[in-house]
């Protein structure tokens, strides 16, 4: 009897298996790679802001208070699906947005902002990349969560969504103050 | 016929200038490092396009971090420094070969259990068939199933 039954189970086995994998990419997008720097200090930066390029922005400036970097690009299709969401965020006030416009010229950078709004408390520029491969960045759109004390929070690859700002940003920010 | 021959010429040019596109012209100083940046980059996963090599990857980033492998190769790391940076940044995800760790011994030693199951299976079967059909009467096709 077992024996008759025994490609059965290994059937329902296999399709366990199968199922499970489905619901684990489902879950979490399999491509986006986690960040290695969360619960880390962010790297150091130095980088010009794009509406004062003779200013260079530190990362000791920007400590003191969480905010969400939004790595951006005029290139980037996907930056405009998100940029309503990123600029409600920033209108309501619940979480400074610090722009950082990542390998773009400034011209179309500022085309762009001009046409879609700015919502960016300061934009951060890295025209090279270089800042960017520092924060593991790989394309855009991708977005930090900062804490006041300088140490990642968070990465979000991909647009950042209503559901992603209530459900994985602004719980971590209520963990972490007091 | 002789649309068969341009089409596989224009199919062979393709390939070759595609080769080309994705080898960005970096100024090696010799036929070695350009071998050594060959090898390491071919050992390393591109972030955006993950099927795909960071010699062989289109992608933006892939380039970049050619020039960046390019360039910490020009202040004398190693390659394993080199990987170190790159995992340090991006994890271990951009290693095709990756480390032995708790996480990662299922997928080192999962192949090999496979195997010996499949051994174990074989040596059984051959066993119970060496043990004669008198002793164990093997039921036909239309029984068992």
């Amino acid at each position: 009897m077992i024996r008759r039954l025994l490609p059965f189970f290994a059937f329902v086995a296999l399709s366990a298996l199968l199922y499970a994998g489905i619901r684990l990419s489902q879950e979490r997008d399999p491509n986006a790679i986690p960040s290695p720097l969360i619960g880390k200090p962010a790297p150091e930066f130095a980088l010009p802001a794009l509406h004062q390029p003779d200013q260079l922005v530190r990362k000791s400036d920007l400590l003191g208070q969480p905010y969400l970097l939004n790595v951006f690009a005029s290139w980037c299709p996907s930056c405009r699906v998100e940029h309503p969401v990123i600029s409600e965020l920033a209108r309501s006030g619940r979480l400074k947005v610090i722009g950082f416009n990542y390998k773009d010229q400034r011209e179309d950078a500022l085309r762009w902002l001009q046409q879609f709004g700015d919502p960016y408390a300061q934009i951060l520029v890295d025209a090279d990349g270089r800042a960017g491969i520092d924060l593991g960045v790989y394309g855009a759109p991708e977005s930090f969560l900062i804490g006041a004390d300088g140490k990642v929070l968070h990465k979000h690859v991909g647009p950042v969504t209503a559901e992603v700002i209530e459900q994985e940003l602004l719980p971590l920010l209520q963990g972490a103050q007091p | 016929m002789r649309s068969t021959y341009w089409l596989t010429a224009l199919l062979g040019w393709l390939l070759t200038a595609s080769q080309a596109f994705a080898i960005d012209p970096l100024p090696f100083k010799d036929a070695a490092e350009e071998d050594r940046f060959r090898a390491l980059t071919s050992e390393l996963r591109c972030v955006m396009c993950q099927n795909q090599s960071l010699a062989d990857s289109n992608a933006m980033i892939a380039g970049d971090l050619r020039k960046e492998v390019f360039a910490l190769m020009q202040e004398g790391k190693t390659d394993a420094e080199i990987k170190a940076f790159l995992t340090e940044r991006y994890t271990d995800f951009v290693l095709y070969d990756p480390p032995l760790q708790s996480k990662t011994w299922l997928l080192w030693f999962g192949p090999l259990a496979i195997l010996l199951a499949g051994v174990i299976v074989v040596i059984m079967i051959v066993r119970r068939r060496a043990a004669g059909p008198d002793q164990t009467p093997t039921p036909s096709n239309d029984e068992e199933w």
